[in-house]
C-alpha cells in the first residue's frame, strides 16, 4: 500500500514539470496556431537561466527567486523572438511557422553551448527541501512533495487568469476564432505576443523547477518535446486542465510501468497516446477541430498547370546534365549527389502529402525508415538480392502506411500530425526494442549493393533514376484525375464529398502512395550508406523532410525537392564549420522571414514580377 | 555584372565537383576523424584535444618518415548516414589515408562496415560496443578503447569479491546497456555461480524518470547494485537514489562511473563508495600518466578528461602505425597495426591479432567525495589483456572471419 502511494506521488512529481511546459505549448498552440517546436528549448533556457541565477543568488531566498527570474527571463526571450521572427510569419502557409521554430532550436542550441560549455550543470537543492519525509514507511523527497503542491497552484494561477480577466478572456476569443477577435479591434499583435511569451515562460519555469531533481544538459530540449507534445494531444490542443489531467495520466503510468513493466519505457507513453486518441480523437477534454480552422491564409493558390515547353527543355537538360555527373564528377561528388538524390524523394514525398492533401504528417520518417529497414531485414534475414529488396522496400513502406492511414486519418489537422508521429515512434521503439531482428541501436549493417551496382558510379546513376523517375510519378499524379480530386478534398471536403468523392478514401491513397515513395527512399538509403540505424525513424528525421517541404514551398509543385536539394547540400557544407548550428539556424530563419512562400514560390513570384 | 556571377558561380560548382589533387607525396600525411563534436560536445572535445596534443608532438620530433601529420576533424551530427558521406569525403577528396574517431557505438559500426567494403583502415577510439570487434567485427577494424566486456568484466571481477549474491542493474535501454548487462551477468555468474539476478530496470536513454526506477530496485531487494546509467541520467539516479536510501548497506558497481566526464558535474554529490571504472587524473604521482597529465594541463589549462587519454592514445596509435607501415597505403597500413604496441601514459597498449581489440585497460577504484569532487580511491590499472575471453572463445564471437 505504501509502496502503490509512494508511486502515485513520484508520478505527481514528476507531473510538474511536465504540465508547466505542456500547458504554455497549449496555449501558444490555442490563440496563435503554432506548433512551437522550440518549446524544448526554451525548457531548457529556463533551467540554464535559473542555474545560473542559483549560483549569484543566495539562500532560499535566491533559490525561488532564481526560478521567478528564469520564468520571466524566457518570457522575455519569447517575446523577442515572437516579435523579431514569427510575428513576420503568420500570413504564410498553414504551419509553416514550425519552420521558423526549428532555426530557433538551432540557434539556442549553439548559443547554450557556447556560454554554458558542454558539461552537464547538477542543479542546485532547493534549500531546506533536501531530504525525505517517510509516508507509510516510504521516502518521499520533501522537494517532490513542494512540487506537488506547487503544480496546482499554478494551474489555478492560470485557470484564474484565462477565465477572471481580460486577458483571459481575449485569449479564450482568439482561441475560438482569431479573425473575429481581431475584427472587433482588439490589437491581435500584443495578444499573440503577450501569449507566446507566457506560453515559453511556462517551459521556462518548469526547466527552472526541475533542477533540484535534475540539472541542465545540452539534451533536454529534445529529450522533453515528444513527452510535451503527447501530453499535450492526449490533454486535447488548447486545453489547460487537459494539460494537467494528461501530464498526471502520462507521469503516473509512465512510473508504473517502470516497475512493472522496466522494458517498456520507450514505448508506454505512445500506446497510451493512440489509445486515448482512439477512444477520442481529439483528446481527453480537447474540442473538435472545425474544418478549414487551421486557415488557408494568404492568396488563393493558382492552378496548376503542366510545365511549358520552355521549362521542359530546361529540365530535361539539367537532368541530362546531372546524369553525366559520372563524366566529370570526383569520386565525392557522386557519394552527395546520391545522397541529395535520395533525400529529394524522400521530401517531394512528404510534399505531396502537404501540397496536394493537404496532411501535415510529423511522422513521416515512419515510411521512410520502415522502406529501409523492410530493405535491410530482407537481405539480412531472407538472403534477398538488392533488386528485390528495392522493389519490396516501397511496398512494405506503402502497406504500413496503409495501416497506420486507416487510424490516423479519423482525425484531421493538428491531431492527425500527432497521430503520425506518434506511430513513427512506436515504431521506432519496435525497431530498439526488438533487438533480435532489428540489431536495435546497433542496427543492421553490411547491406550493400549488388555486384552489378557496386561502383558509385553505378549506384548513383541507379538512385538518380529511380529518384528522378519516382518524383516524376507524384508529379505525374499531381496533374492526373487522382491530384485534382485531392485538392478539391483538401480545399472544400464538403463540397468534394457533395461532388461523390471519396474524400478520406482520396487521403488515405494519398497517404499511402507518399509512404510507398518514401520507402523507396529508404530502401535506395540503405544500399547507398551499407547500413541502417533507428536514427532513420527518429523524430528528427521526420522534422528534417517538413523542413525542407516548408523551405521548398508547400504551394508549389517542386518545393519537395528544391527544398531537399538546397538542404542537404547546404547541412553537407555547413557542418564544415565551428558553428554550424547557429548558421544553419540563422540561414534558415533569414529564409523564412524573407521568403515566407518558400524557394520556389519566392522564385516564382519575382519571375511574374519580372515578366508579367 | 551577371555574366561575372555566372562565371564564379561555375568556377565554385566546378571546383567543388573537380577530380580530388592526387595524394601529394611531399605534404603532410592527411589522417580523416570522424566525430560528434556538437552534439557530444563534453566527450568529443577533451577527445579532440588529446588527439590534438598527441600529433603536435609527433610532428614536433619530426613526424613521419619526414613528413608531418595533418588531421582533419569533421562532424558528422551523430548520424551514421552523415558519417558514411563524409568518410567517403575523407578518403577520396582530402587524400586520408585513413579514418580515426566516434563515440557512438552505431557511427562507429557503420564507419566499419565501411571501411571493410572499401578496404580503408579503420581506428574506432571510442565506441565501446563489443560487435565492432567481434560479431561485425573485420579486418579493416580496429579498436582502442577498452570494450563494453572488457569494463564489465572489471566490475564483475571486483563483485565476485563481495559477499553479495542478489544483484540488480540498471541500464539504458539500448545496445551499450544490454551488452554492458549481459557482460556482468556472464562473468560474475562465472566466477560466483550461486548469485542472483534479482531485477533489471531498462530507462529510456537520457529519460530516466529516476524516482520510479529507485522505487523499482528498492522493490526489488538486491544486496548490491549494477549501474550502467550515465550523464544526465546518472546524475539523477544518484540524487533520487541517496535521498530515498537505495544506496545504504548496499555494494554499487557503477560502469564509466569514475570517469571524470560524468563523475566531475555530480561534485560533492558524487556517490561514495561506488567501484567503478574510471580515470584518476588528480592521483598520479611520478609516472608517465602524471606526465601525461601535466603536459596536457599546460597545454589546455583544464585537467584532462578520460576523452583525453583516449584521444592522446589515438595519436600516439596513428602515428605507431604510420611509422611502422612499409607505404602508406591502406594494406600496409592495415598490416601495421596488427599486432602493433604502443607506448603511452598507461604503458604498452597492444592490437591484438586475433580480434584487432587494442588492450588498453581501465582504472579500477572506489569513489569518495574529496574536497567538494567526487574522486576514485584504491585504484589501481587493470590491464584489458587480462578482461578478453580466452582465444578460442574470441574466434566463436568473431564467426563472421
Amino acid at each position: 500500500m505504501g509502496l502503490i502511494l509512494a508511486q502515485i506521488l513520484t508520478g505527481l512529481a514528476n507531473a510538474g514539470a511536465l504540465f508547466m511546459v505542456a500547458s504554455g505549448l497549449s496555449l501558444i498552440f490555442g490563440v496563435t496556431r503554432i506548433v512551437n517546436f522550440a518549446h524544448g528549448s526554451f525548457y531548457m533556457l529556463g533551467a540554464y537561466l535559473g542555474w545560473s541565477l542559483m549560483q549569484v543568488l543566495p539562500g532560499s531566498f535566491g533559490f525561488w527567486g532564481a526560478i521567478l527570474l528564469a520564468w520571466l527571463g524566457v518570457g522575455l526571450i519569447g517575446a523577442l523572438v515572437e516579435i523579431v521572427i514569427l510575428r513576420r510569419v503568420y500570413a504564410a502557409p498553414e504551419l509553416f511557422q514550425l519552420v521558423a521554430t526549428f532555426g530557433v532550436i538551432l540557434i539556442v542550441q549553439d548559443l547554450a553551448l557556447m556560454i554554458w560549455g558542454p558539461e552537464d550543470l547538477l542543479g542546485p537543492r532547493a534549500p531546506g527541501l533536501r531530504g525525505v519525509v517517510r509516508i507509510l514507511g516510504e521516502p518521499v523527497p520533501k522537494y517532490d512533495l513542494a512540487l506537488i503542491a506547487l503544480t496546482p497552484l499554478v494551474a489555478l494561477a492560470l485557470w484564474a487568469l484565462i477565465t477572471r480577466t481580460r486577458f483571459g478572456i481575449l485569449v479564450r476569443a482568439a482561441t475560438q476564432d482569431r479573425e473575429m477577435v481581431g475584427a472587433l479591434g482588439v490589437n491581435q499583435r500584443w495578444l499573440f505576443t503577450a501569449t507566446f511569451a507566457l506560453g515559453c515562460a511556462l517551459a521556462g519555469l518548469g526547466g527552472a523547477l526541475q533542477l533540484p531533481r535534475g540539472g541542465a544538459d545540452l539534451l533536454m530540449d529534445f529529450t522533453i518535446l515528444t513527452s510535451v507534445f503527447v501530453v499535450v494531444v492526449v490533454g486535447g490542443m488548447g486545453s489547460l486542465p487537459g494539460a494537467y489531467l494528461a501530464s498526471v495520466l502520462i507521469s503516473v503510468v509512465g512510473v508504473f510501468g517502470v516497475s512493472y513493466l522496466p522494458q517498456s519505457t520507450l514505448a508506454l507513453t505512445f500506446v497510451v497516446m493512440v489509445a486515448v486518441l482512439m477512444w477520442r480523437p481529439f483528446g481527453l477534454l480537447g474540442r473538435e477541430e472545425v474544418a478549414g480552422e487551421l486557415g488557408q491564409v494568404g492568396p488563393p493558390e493558382d492552378p496548376i498547370a503542366p510545365a511549358s515547353a520552355r521549362m521542359r527543355l530546361l529540365v530535361g537538360m539539367a537532368l541530362a546534365a546531372l546524369a553525366a555527373l559520372p563524366v566529370y564528377g570526383s569520386p565525392f561528388a557522386l557519394v552527395l549527389a546520391t545522397d541529395i538524390a535520395i533525400f529529394c524523394l524522400f521530401a517531394a514525398s512528404l510534399h505531396f502529402l502537404l501540397g496536394q492533401a493537404g496532411l501535415v504528417s510529423f511522422g513521416h520518417a515512419a515510411f521512410y525508415g520502415g522502406g529501409a529497414y523492410a530493405a535491410a531485414l530482407l537481405v539480412r534475414h531472407a538472403g534477398a538480392p538488392m533488386e528485390l529488396a528495392l522493389l519490396l522496400a516501397p511496398l512494405i513502406a506503402g502497406g504500413l502506411a496503409l495501416g497506420i492511414g486507416f487510424v490516423a486519418l479519423r482525425a484531421s489537422g493538428v491531431y492527425f500530425a500527432m497521430l503520425t508521429l506518434a506511430f513513427a515512434q512506436l515504431l521506432w521503439s519496435l525497431v530498439w526494442q526488438w533487438a533480435g531482428v532489428t540489431g536495435g541501436s546497433d542496427g543492421l549493417i553490411g547491406i550493400w549493393p549488388a555486384r552489378w551496382a557496386d561502383s558509385n558510379t553505378v549506384f548513383y546513376l541507379l538512385s538518380f533514376a529511380l529518384s528522378v523517375g519516382g518524383i516524376l510519378t507524384l508529379r505525374h499524379a499531381a496533374h492526373a484525375p487522382f491530384g485534382y480530386a485531392l485538392r478539391a478534398a483538401r480545399d472544400n471536403a464538403p463540397r468534394a464529398a457533395a461532388t461523390g468523392f471519396d474524400t478520406r478514401a482520396l487521403q488515405w491513397a494519398a497517404f499511402t502512395f507518399a509512404g510507398a515513395m518514401a520507402g523507396l527512399a529508404g530502401g535506395l538509403f540503405v544500399f547507398a550508406k551499407g547500413s541502417v540505424f533507428p536514427n532513420e525513424l527518429e523524430i528528427a528525421r521526420s522534422f528534417d523532410a517538413l523542413i525542407v517541404v516548408f523551405l521548398g514551398g508547400v504551394k508549389t509543385l517542386s518545393g519537395g525537392w528544391v527544398g531537399g536539394a538546397v538542404f542537404e547540400a547546404g547541412v553537407d557544407w555547413l557542418t564544415r564549420f565551428d558553428y554550424w548550428r547557429l548558421a544553419l539556424g540563422l540561414v534558415v530563419l533569414f529564409i523564412v522571414t524573407l521568403a515566407p512562400q518558400g524557394l520556389v514560390g519566392t522564385a516564382r513570384a519575382l519571375w511574374a514580377r519580372v515578366r508579367p | 555584372m551577371f555574366r561575372r556571377t555566372f562565371t564564379a558561380l561555375s568556377a565554385a560548382v566546378l571546383a567543388a565537383f573537380a577530380l580530388p589533387a592526387a595524394a601529394q607525396e611531399d605534404g603532410p600525411i592527411v589522417i580523416g576523424e570522424i566525430n560528434h563534436f556538437k552534439r557530444m560536445a563534453a566527450f568529443a572535445e577533451p577527445y579532440r584535444k588529446g588527439y590534438e596534443m598527441a600529433i603536435e608532438e609527433v610532428n614536433a620530433a619530426g613526424g613521419i618518415a619526414g613528413r608531418e601529420i595533418a588531421v582533419i576533424y569533421r562532424d558528422d551530427q551523430g548520424e551514421p548516414g552523415e558519417a558514411i558521406r563524409i568518410a567517403e569525403e575523407l578518403m577520396t577528396r582530402e587524400g586520408a589515408v585513413m579514418l580515426t574517431g566516434s563515440i557512438l557505438s552505431n557511427v562507429g559500426l557503420a564507419i566499419s562496415s565501411l571501411a571493410d567494403r572499401k578496404g580503408w583502415v579503420y581506428l574506432a577510439s571510442e565506441p565501446l560496443a563489443d560487435a565492432l570487434v567481434w560479431s561485425e567485427g573485420n579486418p579493416w577494424t580496429f579498436r582502442l578503447r577498452a570494450s563494453t566486456y572488457m569494463q564489465a568484466a572489471m566490475l564483475a571481477e571486483e563483485a565476485a569479491k563481495t559477499e553479495a549474491t542478489r544483484f540488480a542493474t540498471i541500464a539504458p535501454n539500448y545496445a551499450y546497456g544490454k551488452d554492458a548487462v549481459a557482460a556482468f551477468k556472464e562473468v560474475l555468474t562465472a566466477l560466483k555461480p550461486e548469485v542472483e539476478f534479482v531485477g533489471e530496470q531498462w530507462p529510456q536513454l537520457f529519460q530516466i524518470d529516476a524516482g520510479a526506477e529507485v522505487q523499482a530496485l528498492e522493490r526489488a531487494k538486491p544486496d548490491a547494485i549494477y549501474n550502467v546509467t550515465f550523464g544526465p541520467d546518472l546524475a539523477k539516479f544518484v540524487r533520487e537514489g541517496a535521498d530515498r536510501g537505495l544506496f545504504e548497506d548496499r555494494a554499487v558497481f557503477g560502469l564509466l562511473s569514475g570517469e571524470p566526464e560524468y563523475l566531475e558535474p555530480l561534485g560533492a554529490e558524487a556517490p561514495e563508495g561506488w567501484v567503478v571504472t574510471g580515470y584518476p587524473w588528480y592521483a598520479f604521482e611520478g609516472d608517465a600518466n602524471a606526465e601525461f597529465v601535466a603536459d596536457y594541463t599546460a597545454r589546455w589549462e583544464e585537467s584532462p578528461k578520460n576523452g583525453s587519454l583516449v584521444g592522446y592514445m589515438t595519436g600516439l596509435s596513428v602515428a605507431a602505425a604510420l611509422e611502422r607501415a612499409e607505404s602508406f597505403a591502406p594494406e600496409a597500413i592495415r598490416a601495421a597495426f596488427e599486432g602493433l604496441s604502443v607506448t603511452g601514459p598507461v604503458g604498452e597498449v597492444t592490437y591484438r591479432e586475433i580480434d584487432n581489440q587494442s588492450t588498453m585497460g581501465a582504472f579500477v577504484g572506489t569513489t569518495a567525495v574529496e574536497e567538494g569532487a567526487g574522486v576514485m580511491v584504491d585504484w589501481a590499472y587493470r590491464d584489458g589483456a587480462a578482461y578478453l575471453p580466452e582465444d578460442a572463445e574470441v574466434k566463436t564471437r568473431r564467426a563472421a572471419e
